[in-house]
């Protein structure tokens, strides 16, 4: 499958998450889509070090290169996993302040 | 401290009498010493050097003998002041006799200007000597600013020499002088002229010198009459070489000095305050210095000054010595009569009068008709105007004689209880100044009464290129003719004046011509509406339109402007995460549009960044 169907899969995932961000205010599903455009990045950055594998390997049957970006998407994965703790317990903070998850209701910055 | 401040001005006097005498042998030689590069730059250097000759040793002699005999005066006079002051006031003093040395020793026109504005500077210190009285400060500003003046044209003619010789050293100069051109050297002789006439008080910079009398009046006798207003007529004598080859500035020095002798002079007549009479006649007799110099006798005006020096500081020192008994009244209409109280300080005044009044044999008679002669020769108008005004000297210094010492006494009971003659450190000065102002004019006796008796032509001879040569045309006949005719009006001006003052003082206020004379002929008016008042409604002006509106709107315009967008900016902080985020999207956005088209931005970007 050529790359280009990768790399618009992931744009458009990508594009879908700022849009959520920008124009949802449900704290819960912007962090989703946060993670959405994480994902897509993730998915981008696999699709090119496979693209990157295929292209060696065609040369020299054992080669390594372009593997590390494979590997690199799973520290990715669990720096993720521990960043959506954190997302998570603010919500939940904030929840326990403002009995709503709309992010409108902090606006403490104003002025 | 009197003994501190006498004694070096006496060491002084003792190594200048040494100096004399060597410089009177034939055949001496001007000295120069240089002690060090006072500023050296690949153009030019000018030395820190000192000169000894006939001219300057002869000022020497005056400076520090006059100035020892003030100092020794001072210490009676002041003896009144506080610890402090007393001490202040003498370290002003030597301070004055040292940049005054300075200035007759220096062997540059730098050296010359740095005591120039020593002079100066002590002048401004000792008239406000007594600052608690703003008056008193008022005339010190008068006198430094006046002098201000002066000084710029001094200054321009130093600039003027350098830049086209340079070099500022009197050797030098006078040996190049005859590359100037007719133009420079009538340009820098004027300019060098405006320097004397702030300093010595000539019209139009002379209303400073009366009010500088608000100074302690030993510091008017030291300063504003015997040596530092002379420092005007020492500078062009030494330049003399200058002067000769510009007779349009000559002119102009010899008009501008008879105006101001005539003018003061008349100003002097109506005068009611002892300092103030004598203020006036210093003025006039400047008046005549400069009339000297202009038709070319520089010996007769430095006799004048030597002259001068002993009769004006004695008459001041005298003033002092009535001032001091009459408990620092000054009124010449409150006294009257004090001859039988102080006759010490009246004998000496007496004489000094008839010195200043032009009577042979004083002093004043052979200087003043040394002048008067060369002025004849010259132009006979300025000879007669001349000798009007010494006329008017005659009759206002005896007036002044007469409503001091003759007559009844005026003053209140208690004045009269405390009158008392002075004590022996003010006498004696006064004696030693009387005796001088008697003998002084021997040292110039003219040729008609005895051939080659002129010793003070004969001392300056080396240091004057054509020595008042003028004089000299006359037949004996026509300068008999002379000396009668200025004798003869002084003594009718002494006669009337005596006769009439002694019996009738003048108490009543004047009127007519009279009040104009009082009024100082309205010049310090006539200034303060030609110069004062439109540079105070300029400054007022600048203060009050152009600074208010103009430069305070600016820097309040800026203020108010970073507080007015400080207050707009702050609505874009809403507090809403949505637009944070999109104003941060939006900017992603264009740092991504920069990066990848940013060749094609180039341009743009090197525009700003210029």
């Amino acid at each position: 499958m050529p790359i280009t169907y990768y790399i618009t899969l992931s744009v458009v995932l990508f594009c879908i998450g700022v849009v959520g961000v920008l124009t949802r205010r449900n704290a819960i599903i912007i962090f989703m889509c946060v993670e959405l455009m994480l994902n897509a990045v993730n998915l981008m950055l696999v699709a090119f070090s496979k693209m990157h594998n295929g292209n060696a390997i065609a040369s020299a049957p054992n080669s390594t290169v372009g593997i590390d970006g494979q590997l690199f998407v799973f520290f990715i994965m669990v720096v993720a996993a521990a960043e959506v703790c954190v997302g998570l317990s603010i919500i939940v903070m904030m929840y326990r302040n403002t009995h709503s998850v709309d992010v409108n209701f902090l606006n403490r910055l104003k002025n | 401290m009197g003994l501190i401040g006498c004694g070096v001005i006496l060491a002084s006097f003792a190594v200048s009498l040494g100096i004399f005498f060597e410089v009177k042998q034939d055949g001496f030689q001007p000295q120069v010493i240089t002690l060090f590069e006072f500023i050296k730059l690949p153009a030019f250097t000018i030395p820190f050097a000192f000169q000894v000759d006939q001219l300057s040793s002869l000022f020497l002699l005056i400076i520090t003998g006059v100035g020892f005999l003030i100092h020794v005066y001072s210490t009676a006079y002041m003896q009144e002041e506080e610890d402090e002051h007393y001490g202040r006031y003498f370290s002003y003093l030597n301070l004055f006799v040292f940049s005054m040395l300075l200035l007759v020793l220096g062997a540059n026109y730098v050296i010359m200007f740095i005591g120039w504005e020593g002079v100066g500077l002590c002048s401004y210190l000792l008239i406000g000597f007594w600052f608690k009285n703003n008056n008193y400060n008022y005339a010190a500003r008068k006198a430094f600013v006046m002098n201000r003046i002066g000084d710029l044209g001094f200054l321009l003619a130093v600039f003027w020499i350098l830049g086209k010789l340079g070099t500022v050293n009197y050797s030098d100069v006078f040996a190049n002088a005859s590359t100037f051109s007719t133009f420079e050297v009538t340009a820098i002789t004027l300019l060098l002229f405006v320097g004397a006439m702030g300093k010595s008080a000539q019209i139009p910079l002379y209303t400073w010198l009366p009010d500088a009398m608000a100074g302690p009046t030993p510091v008017s006798a030291l300063i504003h009459a015997a040596t530092m207003v002379t420092a005007g007529i020492y500078m062009i004598v030494r330049s003399n070489v200058l002067y000769n080859m510009a007779p349009v500035t000559q002119t102009v020095v010899a008009v501008i000095g008879l105006a101001t002798a005539f003018l003061a002079a008349t100003i002097a007549l109506k005068q009611n305050d002892i300092k103030k009479v004598l203020a006036y006649s210093t003025v006039s007799q400047l008046g005549y210095m400069f009339l000297g110099l202009g038709v070319g006798a520089y010996t007769g005006a430095v006799f004048h000054v030597m002259t001068h020096a002993f009769f004006k500081a004695l008459l001041f020192l005298g003033a002092g010595s009535v001032i001091h008994a009459m408990h620092h009244e000054q009124d010449i209409r409150s006294m009257g009569g004090l001859k039988k109280y102080l006759p010490i300080t009246h004998i000496t005044f007496l004489l000094a009068c008839l010195a200043i009044s032009g009577i042979p044999p004083f002093s004043g008679f052979f200087s003043k008709d040394e002048i008067l002669a060369a002025a004849y020769e010259h132009n006979k108008v300025l000879w007669v105007v001349g000798v009007i005004t010494a006329g008017m000297t005659a009759f206002y210094m005896f007036r002044l004689y007469a409503m001091t010492f003759l007559g009844q006494f005026r003053g209140t009971h208690e004045q009269e209880h405390h009158l008392h003659e002075s004590p022996s450190a003010m006498t004696i000065p006064l004696i030693i100044l009387a005796i001088l102002s008697v003998v002084g004019g021997f040292v110039g006796i003219p040729e008609v009464f005895a051939p080659n008796a002129h010793a003070l032509e004969h001392f300056l001879s080396p240091v004057i290129a054509k020595s008042s040569e003028a004089a000299h045309g006359l037949d004996h006949g026509t300068e008999y003719m002379l000396m009668g005719v200025s004798v003869g009006l002084a003594v009718i001006a002494i006669i009337y004046a005596w006769t009439r003052f002694s019996k009738k003082p003048e108490i009543a206020e004047p009127q007519g011509a009279g009040k104009f004379f009082a009024e100082k002929w309205y010049v310090d008016e006539l200034y303060d509406a030609i110069v004062a008042r439109p540079l105070l409604a300029m400054a007022n002006f600048f203060k009050n339109v152009i600074e208010k509106s103009g430069i305070d709107g600016i820097v309040n315009g800026v203020g108010r402007g970073v507080n007015y967008a400080g207050r707009q900016i702050r609505l874009m902080q809403s507090g809403q995460v949505g637009n944070y985020i999109l104003l941060m999207v939006l900017s992603m956005v264009l740092m991504i549009i920069l990066v990848f088209y940013g060749n094609n931005l180039n341009p743009i970007l090197n525009y700003f960044s210029k």
